[in-house]
């Protein structure tokens, strides 16, 4: 009897979670696609077609930006981290710290640290740059851990391996490590692109909303979950704005099936 | 007898905790030496003291001398990674890794920057056919080599260990997690291979040093009871711990 109230709640929960998750894609769906025009990806936004197509331009733009400049960093920080610091550097506990309260702050104290000090310390104004260092700032702790985590799982053996054949530390880490840890490394990447893909309340204040391709880095520009939250905000144009979700959906879900894709592939090569 | 290496008083501390007391030894060249003794003797310690691998676990203290030529490796002008490109080591469990066949074995001579394809291709063979890998992979060299079974992956990495040309190769009982057919075809690969290269192995299979090796030396706690021809030390063991140890009373 107990055993089958376990089971049921367990049931319950797990349906629950689903029905949630199967609901909320459905209702944009529903409501989303019906609403998908031509129109909607003209070339250039005017406020009668609303188009998305600038601010689907202007995510790449960003994503390609933030990638750039957070992949690297993190990426180097979590090989000192594990390959290169001593186990009792002090350093690594005050990185360690830094990293995870930067991981809990929300992310519009995000957008207020970059529109102070990016749009307007550095004087950089509301432009992709100052939008791309934010997030950088942001999504480097998850990309820093993830590759951490990577690095750690690599079996010491290989290390070893490495060592015995009198390869320095440089080319072990680079030629062995590195290529064996970058499945877990991109799956760290690929959640980094969902929250640059989704985020608005840090961008809002430092990339700006204007709803137009951007010609350079240093111009303004919404990113298609701005753009979103705009047009929805906005009160007039609601039926558009759910067109959009459903391409930001869309989007999203085929980031996951490419980074799967390129995971598999990677993985292939070496099993 | 001409010793390539030759420990002495080799003492060795993990944090406080002695794990090597003083070892004063000869190796001669071209020869199987088999170390052998208990679990925890301090025998792969030994080992791993011979090509500094102990440099890369933090908290070792070492003193004495190791000498490599007649040159104590454990002197600050010596480099580290050109001692390992000519005493190189084979493992315990086979560790080949992530990358095919091919590059695994290339990897070592790139390593030391030997960049030409055609030079790379003939190490490659040259390698593989001295760990008797060559007819079985040679279709297949760029394949990954986790595909390999566990004989022919310990193999394949005698070949990336022979790949860079070392004087000595250490293995670290490198047929203790293989199946018998396979810990014979690399014991009589070992056989081949001495008249090339002096080969060190520690050993848990007193069978195996008997078979293979021609010296032999015993550890225990440690210390190093006695060592010697593998014939002398089986039949007439000099030391009493050395007699219970191989008819089997411990160990």
């Amino acid at each position: 009897m107990k055993s089958k109230i376990q089971k049921f709640f367990v049931m319950l929960s797990a349906g629950i979670t689903f029905a949630a998750l199967l609901f909320l894609i459905a209702y944009i769906l529903i409501k989303g696609i019906p609403n998908l025009k031509l129109s909607l990806f003209t070339w250039k936004y005017t406020s009668e077609n609303v188009s998305m197509l600038p601010a689907i331009i202007n995510t790449i733009y960003m994503t390609v930006l933030v990638l750039v400049i957070a992949v690297p960093l993190g990426i180097f920080s979590a090989i000192f981290m594990v390959e290169y610091a001593k186990k009792r550097n002090p350093l690594i506990n005050v990185i360690r710290l830094t990293t995870e309260t930067l991981s809990g702050i929300p992310s519009i104290v995000y957008g207020l640290f970059g529109m102070l000090f990016f749009v307007t310390a550095l004087k950089w104004g509301l432009s992709l740059l100052a939008g791309a260092f934010t997030l950088s700032i942001m999504v480097l702790p998850s990309i820093m851990r993830t590759t951490e985590e990577a690095l750690k799982a690599v079996p010491d053996s290989y290390r070893e391996a490495s060592f015995g054949l009198g390869a320095g530390k440089l080319r072990t880490v680079f030629c062995i490590v590195l290529p064996a840890a970058v499945p877990g490394i991109l799956s760290g990447i690929i959640l980094a692109i969902g929250r640059i893909v989704g985020e608005t309340a840090a961008l809002v204040y430092t990339a700006g909303t204007v709803a137009e391709t951007a010609d350079s880095i240093f111009d303004s520009g919404r990113t298609l979950a701005v753009h979103m939250y705009n047009l929805s905000s906005e009160g007039l144009h609601v039926n558009e704005s759910y067109a959009t979700a459903v391409v930001l959906l869309v989007l999203v879900a085929a980031i996951n099936m490419l980074s799967g894709f390129v995971a598999r592939c990677l993985d292939g090569g070496t099993k | 007898m001409n010793a390539i290496i030759e420990s002495r008083n080799l003492k060795l501390w993990y944090g406080d905790h002695q794990v090597l007391k003083s070892i004063s030894m000869e190796i001669p060249e071209h020869e199987i030496t088999a170390l052998i003794g208990p679990s925890g003797c301090g025998k792969s310690t030994f080992l791993k003291t011979l090509n500094r691998m102990n440099d890369l676990v933090g908290n070792v203290r070492i003193t004495g001398e190791v000498n490599y030529n007649g040159k104590n490796i454990y002197s600050p002008e010596v480099d580290v990674t050109k001692l390992r490109r000519e005493i190189g080591m084979v493992f315990q469990k086979p560790n080949p890794f992530p990358m095919s066949i091919y590059e695994n074995v290339a990897y070592g001579p790139k390593t030391h920057g030997i960049r030409s394809k055609t030079e790379l291709d003939g190490i490659v063979e040259e390698s593989l056919k001295a760990s008797a890998l060559w007819e079985e992979v040679k279709d297949r060299l760029k394949t990954s080599a986790l595909g390999l079974s566990g004989g022919q992956q310990q193999r394949l990495c005698i070949a990336r260990a022979i790949s860079v040309h070392p004087s000595v190769i250490l293995m670290d009982e490198s047929t203790a997690s293989l199946d018998p057919v396979s810990t014979g075809k690399i014991e009589d690969l070992l056989m081949e291979l001495k008249s090339q290269y002096t080969v060190i192995m520690v050993t848990h299979n007193m069978q195996q040093a008997v078979r293979i090796s021609d010296r032999c030396a015993f550890f225990l706690m440690g210390e190093l009871v006695e060592s010697g021809s593998t014939e002398q030390l089986f039949a007439k063991p000099q030391d009493k711990r050395t007699e219970a140890y191989i008819t089997g009373r411990f160990g």
